[in-house]
């Protein structure tokens, strides 16, 4: 096991079907596609294993019916896997009792859900206490909380109004402060902002990296959504049909995608917003040039400099150390990198 | 040749095929009528009642099994200490106590300490104050216009009945809610519990109050804590209902909420899933109150003073302008009580900010209203008993106008229902006497089984036996008649309003507020018309059940024709269809399997209908039923009740599976 590992999962089955554990101990725990579907039964985890580290953003990305949500909840045991291991912080969480669960999950995990999931019936403020609430904290003390939480997610003065006055957005952002109430260490995000406008998706987007810039969680974050995985991701899980099929950094994922599946995905995927200068230059040429990049720049920022100008460029890096160079030919190489493919 | 082999195996034949062939045989075999002494068995279930017979085995006796069953509760002793009757009576008996306090509050006041009843000035102001807080000022006024009246019209008391009435559904109300409540949640929770607790619904509320009212009779006695126990059987069918519906409906994602948040089971109960089935459950209170009501004039057939008793007797004397008094008052309570519960089911929390008196306006009001009420009842007696002198009754002018007008109208009406009774009703009852009960099973039998569903036809057809074999099946026949008569006028009337309805939507507002309104009627104000003009007869029966469960008619119709997706219709209107052919090939085919949900509701309806018809006379299940209450004959009532619960369920059964199949083939998500 990781030993940065957060959360590991082990080998994650779930299947839906009768007696579906029966069937999984007679095909060894590693039943074929044509079996399982032979035998009626509907896969909605195979054979996951994953690590979330700590202090990482990890996005699992996938279409509709691939499975990332039930990874999700096995996760938390809000869905109990037909097979496998959940360790969390080293211990098994599928082998803990009801009560060490509550605990758990009263202290550690905070979640958001794709459909903000507020309680109608109580006031923003008292939605956010909530979590608070049941674990027995006194009312002054956690609606003190619970403003600083409001405060933080940027909805102060709105403390008295209940969900069905508040925008979409302003209900997600209620659905994060809930979550992060109790200072939890693991943030789940279940597609979180998916049921909002393009718009303020963006801008929900923006918050959640700044919050996290702050509060430096570890992050489990679904989407459907690969521009948003890959604004918001440290490391990219991508699922299909229940396979978790590739995981690795952005970059990894668009330069080596593993499977044809990957590829077609991030196929769409402008270069110039993902890769950095480091990424193409011309590693060779460590000439010092008159004009410089910085390693870590992205190519959508320096591409209109480096067109625009004949000369070359050096790429530093912060010690203003040359690293190498690029000019418009290894632009416009890593830009059309398909055409050279055909 | 061809032709009559399709003919032969089709649809068509395999359905009515036995039953005509049944049917034809009466030309075959001797004694097939009901009026021959010794009909053959294949038509009549042997040992049958035939007329006007008292207490009878049918073909298996269930009505002495029950009775045997009845006497072993009343007389074996538990463990030797108390009978299962000292233990209904104990729990009676403590019904009793909260109804004291009830009592006292509303009418009785407190002799002992020298205090009186609530005066009038109290409830009206508080009234009012809780129809603005619910909904507003118009909500207020009809709370108020509701207890003016009580108290204007209370030459004859009135008011003093309708305190009586209150008082018992003050306890019945909140005790069917709490059990309601209760057994909603434990059948969510518990699987095995669910798997026990729908069919006993489904009996309780397909059984008619009467069956029941015996054996409340016998378990707990006469009077109001026996009304109120009989009430609460009836009321809490509906709440535990709308409690499991309510809880299967929160969405996943909040209860993921509550499990995420760190709740426990009682905590998730409490603080997420009850607080987030809010609506549905308010909705099930309403429901409860409104079924109490309904039960004011029946709970009356065992005793309960108010205002049901006192309507009772007036129709018994045919004083209908008395019995007209003060059915307007029940009727006005119950709309009071139906839009206020309506009220409360619907409210959100509202955000106030500000002091005190500003975030509890209505609870500052009330406590002013209080302070001032009591002041005035201080000073002035008139506020603390509204003088009987400033009352008032139309009752004799209101005698008047029905006997003018039902004499103005005598004779067409007259004509009217021979004509009905000779041309229509009739005729239709002899074929319904002259169904061979043979016949019958296989037919729904074969329904069923057509419906593809092995258990259904199983089910419908032991349904159909135990009727056949309980005795009762002349008289079952005569109900069903009725209930056939009813639902094809109903469908004649209901239909063709619900498509006029349909057409705008001013017209459908107004058609389905109107519905709202006479669904509140307690039923029996509808025998109020029908004696008017029928007096007493088959026709003034069919009338009272036609006016009554034409409402669910029209409204499913409405729903259905409304329901019609707009793409379609625009689609249609651009293929180029006139107005009457979008109705009638696209509109009336989609609509068809809600309108067959509504002609099921309209049999429920009218079932339920036929059986307070009995009241005024009619030679069905319900004169056998009354007879069984005024003998307290338990094992009697309860069969017979049980054999109009399974005419209803097992038409319930078939329509609704023909509806859900229906609807799953044009793609309609069931």
């Amino acid at each position: 096991m990781n030993k940065e590992a957060k959360i590991s999962c082990k080998n994650i089955w779930k299947l839906y079907g009768e007696a579906p554990e029966k069937f999984l101990k007679n095909t060894n725990n590693n039943p074929t596609t044509e079996e399982i579907k032979k035998n009626n039964y509907i896969p909605a985890v195979r054979d996951a294993s994953i690590d979330v580290n700590t202090g990482e953003i990890l996005v699992i990305m996938g279409l509709s019916g691939s499975g990332k949500s039930t990874l999700l909840r096995c996760m938390s045991k809000l869905i109990e896997p037909t097979h496998g291991q959940v360790f969390f912080e080293g211990s098994d969480l599928l082998k803990a009792s009801e009560k060490e669960l509550i605990d758990i999950r009263r202290h550690k995990m905070g979640m958001v859900f794709q459909h903000f999931a507020l309680l109608p019936h109580r006031t923003v403020l008292q939605n956010v206490a909530f979590p608070l609430e049941v674990q027995g904290q006194e009312i002054q003390k956690r609606e003190e909380r619970a403003k600083d939480v409001i405060k933080l997610v940027g909805l102060e003065g709105r403390e008295k109004y209940y969900p069905r006055e508040l925008s979409g957005g302003q209900q997600q952002r209620v659905g994060l402060a809930r979550s992060l109430a109790v200072e939890p260490d693991v943030w789940f995000l279940d597609e979180p902002f998916s049921a909002l406008d393009p718009l303020i998706r963006k801008e929900m987007q923006n918050e959640f990296l700044r919050l996290q810039s702050m509060l430096k969680k570890t992050i489990v974050f679904i989407t459907h959504d690969f521009d948003e995985a890959i604004r918001l991701a440290d490391r990219i899980a991508i699922m299909y049909e229940g396979l978790i099929v590739q995981v690795g950094t952005p970059e990894e994922l668009i330069t080596k995608p593993a499977t044809d599946y990957v590829a077609e995905f991030t196929k769409d995927i402008p270069r110039s917003k993902l890769l950095n200068a480091e990424s193409i230059m011309n590693e060779k040429d460590k000439k010092p040039y008159e004009n410089t990049v910085n390693y870590s720049d992205k190519i959508e920022k320096i591409a209109s400099k480096v067109l625009k100008s004949e000369s070359i460029f050096s790429v530093v890096d912060d010690n203003k150390e040359v690293l190498g160079s690029v000019s418009k030919k290894e632009l416009i190489k890593a830009l059309f990198a398909e055409d050279k493919n055909e | 040749m061809n032709k009559i082999k399709t003919i032969l195996t089709g649809k068509f034949f395999f359905i009515f095929g036995p039953f005509i062939l049944l049917w034809l045989l009466r030309y075959v075999i001797p004694n097939y009528t009901i009026s021959s002494k010794t009909p053959h068995w294949a038509y009549i279930p042997p040992k049958s009642c035939l007329g006007g017979c008292g207490s009878i085995d049918g073909l298996i006796p269930f009505v002495d099994w029950t009775n045997a069953l009845i006497q072993f509760l009343r007389k074996y002793e538990i463990f030797g200490l108390f009978t299962f009757r000292d233990f209904t009576r104990g729990i009676a008996n403590y019904v009793d106590k909260f109804l004291d306090f009830t009592e006292a509050v509303l009418h009785k006041g407190f002799p002992s300490y020298d205090v009186g009843p609530l005066p009038w000035i109290f409830i009206l102001t508080l009234t009012i104050i809780l129809g603005f807080y619910l909904r507003g000022w118009r909500l207020a006024l009809l709370g108020g216009a509701c207890f003016s009246y009580l108290i204007l019209f209370s030459k004859r008391g009135i008011w003093e009945l309708s305190m009586k009435s209150l008082a018992a559904i003050s306890v019945s109300a909140p005790l069917a809610a709490l059990i309601g409540l209760c057994l909603g949640i434990l059948a969510v929770k518990r699987k095995r519990f669910a798997n026990f607790l729908w069919p006993m619904l489904n009996i309780l509320q397909s059984l008619p109050h009467f069956s029941y009212l015996i054996l409340v009779v016998i378990f707990v006695g006469i009077g109001t804590k026996a009304g109120v126990i009989a009430t609460v059987i009836f009321a809490f069918p509906p709440m535990a209902r709308l409690t499991i519906l309510g809880l299967q409906n929160i969405s996943q994602e909040i209860k993921e909420a509550g499990v995420m948040a760190g709740c426990t089971k009682w905590q998730m109960l409490f603080k997420v899933e009850i607080p987030a089935a809010r609506s549905p459950i308010m909705l099930g209170i309403n429901q409860v109150i409104m079924q109490c009501l309904a039960m004011i004039v029946i709970a009356a057939f065992i005793g309960q003073p108010g205002l049901g008793h006192d309507l009772l007797i007036r129709l018994q004397g045919l004083r209908l302008g008395e019995a007209f008094e003060i059915g307007v008052a029940v009727v006005l309570i119950a709309i009071t009580l139906d839009r206020y519960s309506q009220a409360l089911a619907l409210k959100e929390p509202e955000r106030r900010e500000g002091n005190f008196v500003k975030r509890n306006p209505y609870l500052c009001a009330t406590f002013f209203a209080i302070i001032i009420c009591s002041i005035l009842v201080f000073l002035f007696p008139f506020f603390n008993e509204y003088p009987k002198e400033l009352t008032v009754s139309a009752s004799v002018y209101l005698d008047n106008a029905i006997k003018s007008f039902t004499r103005s109208l005598f004779v067409p009406l007259g004509i009217f229902r021979d004509w009905m009774l000779i041309y229509f009703l009739m005729p239709l009852k002899a074929v319904f006497q002259s169904m061979p009960w043979t016949g019958v099973i296989l037919f729904v039998g074969a329904i069923g089984w057509k419906l593809g569903k092995m258990r259904l036809a199983l089910t419908v057809m032991l349904f159909v036996f135990f009727i056949a074999s309980s005795g009762y099946w002349v008289r079952a026949m005569i109900t069903v008649y009725m209930v056939f008569a009813s639902l094809v006028i109903c469908a004649l009337i209901g239909i063709p309003l619900g498509i006029w309805a349909s057409k705008k939507e001013s017209r459908t507002k107004i058609v389905l507020n109107i519905c709202d309104i006479f669904q509140t009627f307690p039923s029996f104000i509808y025998l109020l018309p029908a004696i008017m003009l029928f007096q007493i007869s088959d026709v003034s029966a069919i009338f009272a059940i036609v006016i009554y469960s034409s409402i669910p008619m029209v409204r499913y119709t409405v729903f259905g024709l409304r329901n019609v997706p707009q793409q379609i219709i625009e689609a249609s209107i651009t293929s180029g269809c006139t107005d009457r052919q979008l109705l009638w090939k696209v509109k009336m085919p989609l609509a068809f399997p809600e309108i067959i949900l509504g002609a099921n509701q309209t049999l429920m309806f009218a079932l339920f209908m036929v059986m307070i018809a009995g009241f005024i006379g009619t030679v069905d299940l319900s004169q056998e039923i009354f007879r069984a209450l005024s003998f307290s004959d338990g094992g009697k009532g309860l069969i017979i009740g049980l054999c109009v619960a399974f005419i209803g369920l097992t038409a319930d059964r078939l329509l609704v599976e023909w509806s859900s199949q229906m609807k799953s083939k044009l793609g309609f998500k069931v």
